[in-house]
């Protein structure tokens, strides 16, 4: 394993931790989807850092991978990525949720900022990258499209619907992740509607493979060389992750699945990033 | 290449509007390299066996899965091929509305769909297969054109434009096969322009996909009661052709028809814009009303709703004040 790889990765993954949380506090009374995007943070800077190609200065290249945040709340952790991979300044990453904007709380379509389908209604992003693959696969491209879904997204039907399509076509460079980080908006999904994540894509025809969501190593492992494949079985890496991740009073909170960063809690979000660092 | 002459239409007419579909699709294909059809378990029904087997590498079938479909076909048409999605009016418009929104809509994929058998097209599978609010819904979608031909000549002519526009459509096919036929002979169907078929002086009506040829007929029988009547072929209720409606401001009266609720589809679309105007004539909806009703064929649910020449022609009488004739009868 190429260990300075997965250092740079982690190092991205702490820059854009922090990032999230200076775009929330950023967003005032707007509030942001905290919890979730802290949840993916490890899994976007693995894609983006590691795992994904692109090219940020030809943003519509034709062989690049395709990453589709189904999970649209999950946007901290994607602009985050976005601008650490160099598709969004700085600059344009701190118009985050102002009005009128490129960034608003859930993504909106703009290839040049890498943000290849508007997302936000839940469910709908499998289905889209079936056709990104489909389009791929008919053109001879081996381009690998990513879908990362919620946990509690899953209980759209319409993920179903693409899920078992998606087997039939055996759609090889396709890859469902699933941010399994048990909480949806009413809850623990347990006490929302209980699933069995493995059981169910399995029994729809993917391979299926659970990973730690916050592990660099076991992400990259996974990641690295899946898909590629024209005609395949498609790959489901259900990420098993913490509901606000790296800040401790939103962990597991879903007081923090979207709120406001008040100063003051921004000031103990800040304090628990750094008392996480030096967590041996 | 298809050609317009009495012999294809009459052979259009007996396939029906699917049937002509699923041809004109196949001509489409062979001059567009980019275009790629999608259904969702409605293959044969939607006239595509044809294309399925001369086009399989631009065929996907989704099973029952409209959702499915509407998705699938964003990803291809983000990739640059240009979508016709099929399925039954209701499922196409309803089942995938969200979709229908959000891709065709909000992030504006070249995706044509097209909604088989709508209004009563599907007869006695009942109220769960009709397709009578389509319209109302797809013309609240910024940024759809929706098209809906008045035969089956104007399907191919329909279907071949919507083939060739950049932008999201939806396709709206009434009728079923051994459709009444409007266009005889060849014509410039442009989307977006309505075409004025009969010209008269005192009302006009405003006619949608079937509604035309019935529209024309209740024109003639008003004839013989000494009305006067225009007939406008309004195939194309997004962008509304404003044009054509300012045309009929002199009339007496307006008259919308069509296979469709009452509510929001094309008489909704000439109120909204006539309700601007400083002045002009007053409008007669007829379509479906606005209830759920007992199911039956075809034939009888356009007799039903009062969607027949005959039925159409007395209700304007009637909204005239003059007297309902009882049968066709000649005035002096």
């Amino acid at each position: 394993m190429d260990i300075p790889e997965l250092e740079r990765i982690q190092k991205m993954a702490s820059r854009m931790r922090r990032t999230a949380i200076d775009l929330a506090f950023k967003a005032g009374q707007n509030g942001a989807h905290l919890g979730s995007g802290l949840s993916i943070i490890e899994l976007t800077a693995t894609l983006y850092c590691g795992v994904m190609r692109f090219d940020p200065k030809n943003p519509a290249w034709p062989d690049r991978d395709r990453f589709i945040l189904s999970k649209g709340h999950g946007s901290l952790g994607y602009y985050t990525a976005l601008a650490e991979a160099g598709f969004i300044s700085r600059e344009q990453l701190f118009s985050f949720e102002e009005d009128g904007g490129d960034l608003p709380g859930q993504p909106s379509m703009n290839q040049n900022l890498g943000i290849e389908f508007s997302s936000g209604s839940l469910g709908l992003g499998l289905s889209l990258g079936l056709g990104s693959a489909l389009a791929g696969r008919r053109v001879g491209k081996k381009y690998n499209v990513f879908v990362l879904m919620g946990d509690g997204e899953v209980n759209e039907g319409a993920v179903w619907e693409a899920a078992m399509a998606a087997a039939h076509y055996k759609l090889g460079t396709l890859i469902a992740i699933i941010d399994s980080n048990g909480m949806q908006s009413d809850g623990c999904n347990a006490s929302v509607i209980s699933t069995d994540l493995k059981s169910m894509w399995s029994g729809f025809g993917w391979e299926t493979v659970t990973v730690d969501g916050h592990d660099i190593h076991s992400i990259y492992g996974v990641l690295k060389d899946a898909g590629r494949k024209p005609e395949g079985i498609p790959l489901t890496v259900i990420a098993k992750t913490v509901k606000g991740k790296g800040i401790d009073f939103m962990e597991n909170n879903n007081e923090w699945h979207h709120n406001v960063l008040t100063k003051a809690r921004y000031d103990a979000a800040l304090l628990a990033l750094s008392a996480d660092k030096i967590r041996p | 290449m298809t050609i317009v002459n009495p012999a294809n239409v009459r052979s259009w007419a007996r396939l029906g509007p699917r049937g002509t579909f699923g041809l004109a699709l196949l001509e489409a294909a062979s001059e567009n390299e980019d275009l790629f059809v999608i259904t969702a378990d409605l293959c044969t029904t939607s006239g595509l066996d044809r294309f399925r087997s001369a086009y399989p590498d631009r065929f996907v079938n989704t099973g029952i899965a409209e959702q499915n479909m509407l998705g699938i076909a964003a990803g291809l048409a983000k990739e640059g091929y240009r979508v016709f999605c099929t399925s039954f009016a209701t499922f196409a418009a309803m089942r995938s509305y969200e979709m229908v929104r959000l891709n065709m809509g909000y992030m504006g994929f070249n995706i044509k769909l097209v909604g088989l058998a709508a209004g009563f097209g599907m007869g006695m599978f009942g109220n769960t297969h009709y397709g009578t609010e389509d319209l109302a819904l797809m013309r609240v979608i910024p940024g759809l054109s929706i098209i809906s031909p008045a035969d089956c000549t104007e399907v191919l002519k329909a279907t071949k434009a919507a083939a060739r526009y950049d932008g999201p459509v939806y396709l709206r096919l009434t009728g079923v096969s051994g459709h009444p036929i409007v266009y005889q002979d060849d014509y410039e169907f442009e989307i977006g322009r309505a075409i004025r078929l009969r010209e008269g002086d005192d009302i006009a009506i405003v006619a949608t996909g079937t509604m035309v040829f019935q529209s024309l007929e209740a024109a003639d029988l008003l004839g013989q009661h000494g009305i006067s009547t225009c007939v406008i072929n309004m195939h194309t209720l997004k962008p509304l052709d404003i044009a054509a409606i300012d045309s009929l401001m002199d009339k007496e009266l307006i008259v919308t028809v069509e296979e469709h609720s009452v509510i929001g589809g094309l008489g909704g679309a000439v109120a909204e814009y006539k309700s601007c105007l400083n002045a002009f004539p007053p409008q007669l909806f007829l379509g479906i009303e606005d209830k759920f009703e007992k199911a039956g064929s075809y034939k009888y649910m356009l007799e039903k709703n009062g969607l027949t020449g005959p039925k159409i022609a007395s209700s304007i009488m009637q909204r005239l004040g003059r007297p309902v004739f009882k049968k066709v009868a000649h005035v002096e």
